[in-house]
């Protein structure tokens, strides 16, 4: 671009980042930010310099600046839109060219969209609310190791939602008591078991002993009951190296499936060891500790779909998406949003769901959805007529908290959830008709009688913190 | 701990529905009906009980692609069932679209409760 001379000095960031003529391209990516600019910035400036900051600005014009096409490399804001609701904030839709960013690195895309503009002056606050990515981009990740599909397939599972159970005291259990809790929870009828996050090699019970005694009540159970189980193992570790030589471990023992904690680990990890288990044919869970930090703060942070996204990109085939109706945060419109991001192939712009922008997965496979946390039989019907088939349910006090034990506990969840599955399919309103389908079930099932008496009066009903910004449809489920 | 109920061992199950009582004619009919209102392809499988941790049972004739009729369906379970009446024989709905199995559940379980 030979023409242009240098001046040294601050220009205005809308001079060059703020294009509203911009026709944004199909392998561009695509971000939405929610913006609070500091008293007297213009919202156009403001963007600006979101999209500035996170591409190719800085705060001053420097000469080498002249020496690429800047034109080519830079983000552009190219639409402003306000916050229903809210007269501070507005969105700001910015266009990165594809070259910005590594193929394959949703830790690159962080590290540019999410780096230093967050702490930038001239804006109070700033939120992520979602991303496009390309599928040019894409088809670059490696994505989930297996995906739902093949997790039924190496499983022998159809037609009804997964069960799981994460083992209790989740600290402080010796290797073989934690084992015998697995087993007895396998027998009973669930498919799976899971370290809680906060098991890794503590000193009250390393992490080889328990792989050991975990697997012997794993392929017990399998046996006993002719249906095939799993247990996450946690192969979250201080070190790549560790983590590597936990899971290959997880393998020797014959383990189906292993867990990874992909934010607190780090996407390098996470990215490393899906394709350690792609290339192994090992089941990957991914929990999610420290997402509430990142997300939960409506005007500053990282959207939780973005979260969602950036780990069906980096790899895994179970995420943890909030339950809508247990103890932790979630919204419902927005949680089916998100649920639609783990699993689609294809997800339109929804904003009654939070979802700004279409997003086409290509091939790629999907994730499998984890509502875990406060959920007991009651709240089975809700979680199935919102999750669907293709979705994990785990009950862990509502399993280990049964009078009669874990095998009880998990028979009775087993029931719940098989009597909801059918009576869906019979065309019953699950949610509406919950209790008399439930009902009707434990009359068979002494099991599930007694979780219904124990857990019936348990409710937790209170308001979210994080909603979808006003005049969205958001629903709240209220339980039997 | 008298009221506690001890929780019966080593019974065999076959995922899913095994939890339920055994499905009586007019249940079976209607998740036959929902299977085929779902455009999944009706398939039948049977396999000796010693041999259901496989994944491939024997296919009963080919899967009953377009097929609609309850009865029809309901038909060929029973005649895969006369067939092997040691057998479990089990209902798969194939998904072309997600290229799995819809849903697959066990109608005849050898040595039944």
């Amino acid at each position: 671009m030979a023409g242009k001379t240098y001046q040294a000095g601050v220009k205005e960031y809308r001079s060059t980042y703020w294009t509203p003529n911009y026709v944004p391209l199909d392998t561009d990516l695509l971000a939405c930010f929610k913006i609070v600019a500091q008293a007297g910035v213009p919202r156009e400036e403001a963007a600006a310099a979101v999209a500035a900051e996170s591409s190719t600005g800085t705060w001053t014009t420097v000469w080498t600046d002249l020496l690429t096409d800047l034109d080519y490399y830079k983000g552009r804001a190219y639409r402003i839109e306000p916050v229903p609701g809210d007269n501070n904030a507005f969105y700001a839709f910015i266009a990165y060219p594809i070259d910005l960013f590594e193929e394959g690195s949703v830790v690159n895309v962080l590290t540019s969209l999410v780096g230093n503009v967050f702490g930038f002056k001239a804006i109070r606050s700033l939120r992520l609310e979602d991303l496009r990515f390309p599928l040019a981009y894409v088809k670059t990740c490696g994505g989930p190791p297996n995906g739902i599909q093949l997790e039924r397939d190496r499983l022998n599972k159809y037609g009804r939602p997964f069960l799981g159970c994460t083992i209790k005291p989740k600290l402080g259990l010796s290797a073989k008591n934690y084992g015998r809790a697995v087993y007895e929870c396998l027998r009973g009828g669930l498919d799976f078991t899971k370290d809680d996050e906060n098991i890794n090699s503590q000193p009250f019970m390393r992490w080889q002993h328990r792989f050991e005694f975990v697997m012997e009540g794993v392929l017990k159970a399998e046996q006993e009951t002719g249906e095939r189980k799993g247990h996450y193992l946690n192969c979250t570790a201080p070190t790549p190296e560790e983590m590597y030589k936990r899971a290959e471990f997880a393998k020797s023992l014959g383990a189906p499936i292993i867990m990874h904690d992909y934010l607190t680990a780090g996407f390098t990890a996470n990215t490393g060891l899906a394709n350690w288990c792609r290339e192994n044919g090992m089941l990957l869970h991914i929990h999610r500790a420290m997402h509430a930090v990142l997300d939960r703060n409506p005007l500053h942070g990282i959207h939780f779909r973005v979260l969602t996204k950036c780990l069906r990109l980096s790899g895994g085939d179970h995420l943890h998406s909030g339950t809508v109706v247990g103890k932790l945060e979630g919204d419902r419109e927005a949680t089916i949003g998100w649920i639609d991001l783990m699993r689609e192939p294809f997800v339109p712009e929804n904003r009654a769901r939070g979802i700004f922008f279409d997003q086409d997965w290509g091939a790629m496979p999907g994730v499998m959805p984890v509502a875990s946390g406060g959920i007991h039989v009651w709240h089975m019907p809700a979680l199935v007529a919102i999750f669907g088939d293709d979705s994990c349910l785990q009950f862990g006090g509502g399993t280990l908290g049964h009078p009669w034990g874990n095998a009880a506990g998990a028979h009775a969840n087993r029931v719940a959830c098989e009597a909801c599955v059918e009576a869906r399919n019979q065309g019953r309103q699950v949610e509406r008709e919950g209790r008399e389908i439930l009902t009707e079930a434990a009359q068979h099932s002494p099991e599930l009688k007694i979780a219904m008496e124990t857990w019936k009066e348990i409710k937790f009903e209170f308001d979210t913190v994080d909603k979808l910004d006003a005049g969205s449809p958001a629903l709240r489920v209220v339980n039997a | 701990m008298s009221d506690v109920m001890a929780y019966k061992a080593g019974e065999r199950r076959t995922e899913t529905f095994s939890y339920l009582p055994p499905m009586t004619p007019e249940r079976l009919r209607k998740q036959i009906a929902y299977l085929i209102a779902q455009n999944w392809n009706p398939a039948i499988e049977h396999t000796e009980p010693e041999k259901s941790f496989s994944n491939f049972w024997y296919l009963w004739k080919l899967p009953f692609f377009g097929e609609r009729s309850v009865d029809k369906i309901l038909a060929e379970l029973e005649a895969c069932h006369r067939a092997n009446p040691g057998h479990h024989v089990r209902l798969v709905g194939y998904d072309n679209y997600t290229q799995s199995q819809g849903t697959a559940f066990v109608v005849y379980r050898a040595g039944a409760r």
